[in-house]
């Protein structure tokens, strides 16, 4: 089992005829995912990495009833692309781009409202459920299937808890990144409800850094509704305040969103955290024990 | 990108927001010169630097007559100004803003900034005008109000009034609320500002609400859309690093250690800095490569780092995932030796055709510290000081 994706998931690539979109797409395709249609306006009808594209989703998801999509659009049209998504009646939006400005979110966010839809990131790796489906950036050959979730607003920092748990052997189910910015679809919350729910994940890891309150958002979560153990990391307790760290969303700003706060709500939610990420494979194992 | 109080004042103006008439001046002359197109008796000279708290520093000063405003101009440019966000080197004072005085009833707080949680855009404002807001917040939150905007439906009128009158405005005050909310919206939205903050929002003797003081931050990925915006760019306000490093598409944030960091990934570089305060080091800056660290990119990152005096060591954290690390391991080995690299620098590489990367930096012949995992790195680079 997983959560959101598996082998039958059908996805469309928004913006797979870019550099950023074809490298992406064929590596996912490789990975075994079932991309069956691209979309770029203006080159409908054209065929691209064996693919056909269209002009706009509606089309496209008629053509080959896709339930997900994944977008390498550029940032200034990328917010455009998830709404079209969205209308199009696709059911997961799993959106990579980096870049898009803060209130085209906001716009999108209520946009998406309208529609029995999920959004991941933007800003993210993307989604993967070893073994079965790939959708984004993120080096498949570090995955292994098995059995934990992972939730993650770092891509970077997810290989490093991917890798622990391929080698130490526990796999994951799967593992989401969702993104750095401030203004995201799915938060830790969403993630941790389903992986609470899917009866082959058994733990689960997740990733925070500074910036916001999510991350005790979630760990009031965990302290409710998830009896399943977790391990957290939090990066940028070294992070000074007022200062951007490379993610739009990684900044503490009037005394919020500092690491300190994140790991005391963690512990005192009795999740398991560890200091260096180093850690978030082996505490996992201990916990499994 | 931050902008300064004299741009802010002149967008506000540009959307009709009331603010005290004043020109900005590079020099004591024209800061005089414009004290007497301004008018009246007294003015106020403001330096202009991307912090705040110049109130506090010495920054913002009251002049009687023409003479005085180009003596306090003369005082203030050319200065760096040390305020309580500024750092301790401050910044500098290249120009001063003269306002005509104006004759405070009362000092209100209003700002509109992008609520993470609430996922929309708020009004933050407060009857405690003129005070630092954070300190408001946290000991008296019961004196901030907050509205938040359905980006579909726009700023209400009711909105606007509930704000007004929780903040004791008169009749006639809270038409000129509703409408200054109203514009300010406006200009949040065509401006992608991030943030737009009026400390103090004031009532005037005469019963109008002035903007005494304007602060607007233009978000950075909403740029390339902001053309003219773009334009008010002051690069002196700058950290002389990060925008070096921005010029090379680097994310770089400095910091006060000597343990310099390369990482991909701005969360695995964050962690990267936790690690070597973990071990006892402290780090020197945040520099995320990005996804595709190309030898090119990685040689711009060890010059950038190098730059920086203070370090003593540096600590190459690449997780390789789509990019190779033996093409990494190219870079670095380039690098430090097109660089003349002189400090210790300890390595790790994990991820694709790790193998080859790392037998790449052994046969290098030159003196780059292996280390196996995250944990190994950071203690060697914290031991490689002594």
């Amino acid at each position: 089992m997983s959560i959101l994706v598996n082998k039958n998931s059908r996805i469309i690539c928004q913006g797979l005829t870019g550099r950023q979109g074809s490298f992406h797409a064929q590596q996912c395709i490789e990975y075994g995912s079932k991309i069956v249609a691209g979309v770029t306006p203006g080159r409908g009808g054209e065929e691209h990495l064996g693919l056909p594209v269209f002009n706009t989703m509606p089309e496209a998801v008629r053509a080959t009833g896709a339930d997900v999509s994944m977008i390498f659009v550029p940032a200034p049209a990328a917010a455009d692309s998830i709404l079209a998504a969205a209308d199009a009646g696709i059911k997961l939006i799993v959106c990579i781009t980096e870049g898009i400005p803060v209130l085209d979110m906001v716009r999108v966010k209520a946009g998406l409202k309208d529609h029995d839809c999920r959004l991941i990131g933007p800003n993210c790796p993307g989604i993967i459920t070893p073994g079965e489906c790939k959708i984004g950036i993120m080096p498949g050959f570090i995955h292994k299937p098995g059995k934990i979730g992972i939730v993650s607003r770092s891509g970077t920092l997810t290989y490093e808890a991917v890798y622990q748990t391929t080698r130490n052997g526990l796999g994951q189910t799967t593992c989401v990144g969702i993104g750095g910015d401030p203004i995201r679809g799915m938060n830790f919350i969403d993630c941790l409800e389903l992986f609470q729910q899917d009866p082959a994940t058994e733990g689960v890891i997740m990733v925070g850094e500074i910036g916001g309150t999510d991350e005790e958002a979630a760990a009031r979560y965990i302290q409710q509704h998830v009896t399943k153990p977790v391990v957290a990391y939090i990066a940028g307790v070294t992070a000074p305040p007022g200062k951007r760290m490379g993610h739009a969303g990684a900044i503490i700003s009037g005394g919020e969103g500092t690491a300190d706060a994140k790991f005391a709500a963690l512990e005192a939610a009795k999740v398991r955290t560890v200091r260096s990420p180093a850690e978030l494979g082996s505490a996992m194992l201990e916990l499994m024990r | 990108m931050n902008l300064h109080e004299y741009q802010a004042k002149e967008l506000f103006h540009r959307f009709g927001i009331p603010v005290p008439s004043g020109e900005v001046a590079s020099t004591p002359t024209q800061a005089a010169a414009a004290a007497g197109r301004i008018g009246g008796k007294v003015w106020v000279v403001k330096a202009q630097v991307h912090a705040g708290g110049r109130g506090k520093a010495g920054g913002v000063k009251l002049a009687r007559s023409a003479e005085e405003v180009g003596q306090l101009a003369r005082d203030m440019l050319g200065t760096r100004l040390v305020t309580k966000q500024s750092g301790p080197q401050g910044m500098p004072v290249n120009q001063v803003y003269v306002e005509a005085g104006s004759e405070i009833d009362r000092e209100l707080y209003l700002s509109l900034l992008v609520d993470r949680s609430r996922e929309r855009i708020a009004f933050i404002a407060s009857a405690a005008g003129g005070m630092d807001i954070e300190e408001v917040a946290a000991k008296t939150p019961e004196q901030i109000l907050s509205v938040a905007i359905n980006p579909g439906a726009g700023l209400q009128p009711y909105q606007a009034r509930q704000l007004a009158y929780g903040l004791g405005l008169n009749h006639e005050q809270v038409k000129q609320f509703v409408d200054l909310a109203t514009k300010l919206y406006r200009l949040c939205n065509e401006c992608d500002a991030s943030l737009v903050e009026i400390n103090p929002l004031i009532v005037t003797k005469g019963g109008e609400l002035l903007s005494l003081d304007a602060k607007i931050n233009i978000e950075d990925n909403a740029l390339f859309r902001q053309r003219e915006l773009q334009t008010m760019r002051d690069p002196s306000q700058e950290d002389e690093m990060e925008r070096r490093a921005a010029e090379h598409d680097l994310n770089y944030v400095s910091l006060d250690g000597n343990i310099a960091c390369m990482v991909n990934g701005a969360g695995l570089a964050m962690a990267t800095m936790d690690l070597i305060k973990l071990h006892g080091g402290e780090p020197a800056n945040f520099l995320d490569v990005g996804g595709g660290a190309t030898p090119e990119r990685v040689a711009a990152a060890f010059k950038l780092i190098l730059s920086n005096p203070d370090v003593k060591a540096i600590l190459v954290n690449i997780f390789g995932g789509i990019v190779r690390c033996d093409l990494i391991a190219e870079g670095v080995v380039r690098a430090v030796r097109d660089v003349k690299v002189a400090v210790p620098v300890v390595v790790r590489l994990e991820g694709t055709n790790v193998e080859q990367g790392r037998a790449m930096l052994k046969d290098s012949g030159l003196a780059i510290i292996p280390a196996d995992d995250l944990s190994d790195a950071a203690r060697k680079a914290v031991a490689a000081l002594s």
